[in-house]
């Protein structure tokens, strides 16, 4: 019994400075990273981060945006694996030749479970969260929240 | 299986340093946050910008691929800084070479139609006036990005606002979101109204 409290006690408090440390933490993530949660969360897996500034490197925005035909939009493109693996939006580059193939399925899906689609830290969803603080502060009875795409982007 | 034993008594407080370690670091910081009195109480210090993704806060640092993921940082290391959004100034990294994106997704030679020309918007309010460059923006674009879902390509036809431009529309629907954010106000404001306008 003594053998095993010795176990669990340093165990247990490692856990617990872990958790804290790592809960602590804000989002601090790049701007203009997309975060995609349209289908993942409900198939079990986890959301697409989609880092804007690694492919604004080595691409024009043109490329995505004009000859891709993504929008301009978070979440507005209807985006799934079947489209992928068929050749359209990120499948056009991630299909083994320009970049990746598409069972690296962690390298996109690598977001934390339960982030809403957004564009971190873009002006809108900032004031989104700030204007949704305030309503919740002001009145906390009114819970018909219907800004719960978090930054949808127009 | 005394030695087994041994393990498990003693592998979990021989790990105990590291734990105080860290919560010792942890409670310094905490510390250090507390203080009303801190500079730059609220600003986030150079040092925690663009964070490597298994601690940026978005990333799963559990999942396998996140570990694989670039850090920003490594990419950033020689480019031209700006004050917010990447800290990075972009349009001066393609400016100077420094970065060279495809503009045809197969063809890395492939070059865009860069256009040359100004456009002054009289601004009604007591900021200058702006200075919209197509050449910066047809380095990254397309003149169907824009034209004409999001601009009208005629003189007077667009009613743009900074209300707007905040919720996301016309110059917001990029920047506030990947180019540079809404709180740059001088580098679109930037021609000062001459001195007559202000008197009528």
């Amino acid at each position: 019994m003594h053998k095993r409290l010795s176990f669990i006690v340093p165990v247990v408090l490692m856990g617990i400075v872990i958790a804290a440390h790592t809960l602590s933490e804000p989002a601090v993530a790049e701007y203009g990273d997309v975060v995609l949660n349209e289908y993942s969360d409900e198939a079990g897996m986890r959301p697409v981060v989609f880092p804007h500034w690694f492919h604004r490197v080595r691409f024009r925005c043109k490329v995505c945006h004009g000859d891709l035909g993504f929008a301009f939009k978070a979440g507005g493109n209807q985006i799934n694996m079947v489209k992928i693996i068929d050749g359209q939006y990120c499948g056009a580059c991630h299909d083994g030749g320009i970049a990746w193939s598409v069972e690296n399925c962690d390298l996109c899906h690598s977001g934390n479970p339960d982030t809403p689609t957004q564009v971190h830290h873009s002006t809108v969803q900032q004031l989104m969260s700030a204007a949704r603080k305030n309503a919740e502060s002001d009145d906390d009875k009114t819970s018909d929240d219907k800004t719960d795409g978090e930054g949808g982007e127009e | 299986m005394t030695s087994i034993t041994t393990v498990r008594v003693v592998l979990p407080w021989l790990l105990l340093p590291g734990l105080f370690l860290l919560a010792v670091v942890d409670v310094h910081f905490a510390a250090a946050e507390e203080n009303p009195n801190a500079f730059n109480r609220l600003m986030k210090p150079a040092s925690e910008r663009n964070a490597a993704p298994e601690s940026d806060g978005i990333h799963d640092p559990t999942a396998d691929g996140t570990m694989m993921l670039q850090p920003p940082r490594e990419a950033f290391a020689g480019l031209p800084k700006s004050r917010s959004g990447n800290y990075i100034n972009w349009s001066k990294a393609i400016e100077d070479q420094l970065v060279a994106p495809r503009y045809d997704m197969n063809n890395p030679d492939a070059n865009p139609i860069v256009l040359d020309l100004n456009i002054v918007r009289e601004v009604k309010g007591s900021m200058p006036d702006v200075v919209y460059p197509h050449k910066q923006h047809t380095q990254w674009l397309d003149c169907a990005n824009c034209h004409p879902a999001i601009f009208i390509p005629m003189k007077g036809a667009n009613n743009i606002s900074m209300a707007s431009i905040l919720m996301g529309e016309k110059c917001g629907v990029c920047h506030g979101t990947v180019a540079f954010p809404v709180s740059e106000c001088r580098r679109c404001h930037s021609r000062p109204k001459p001195v007559a306008d202000n008197e009528d």
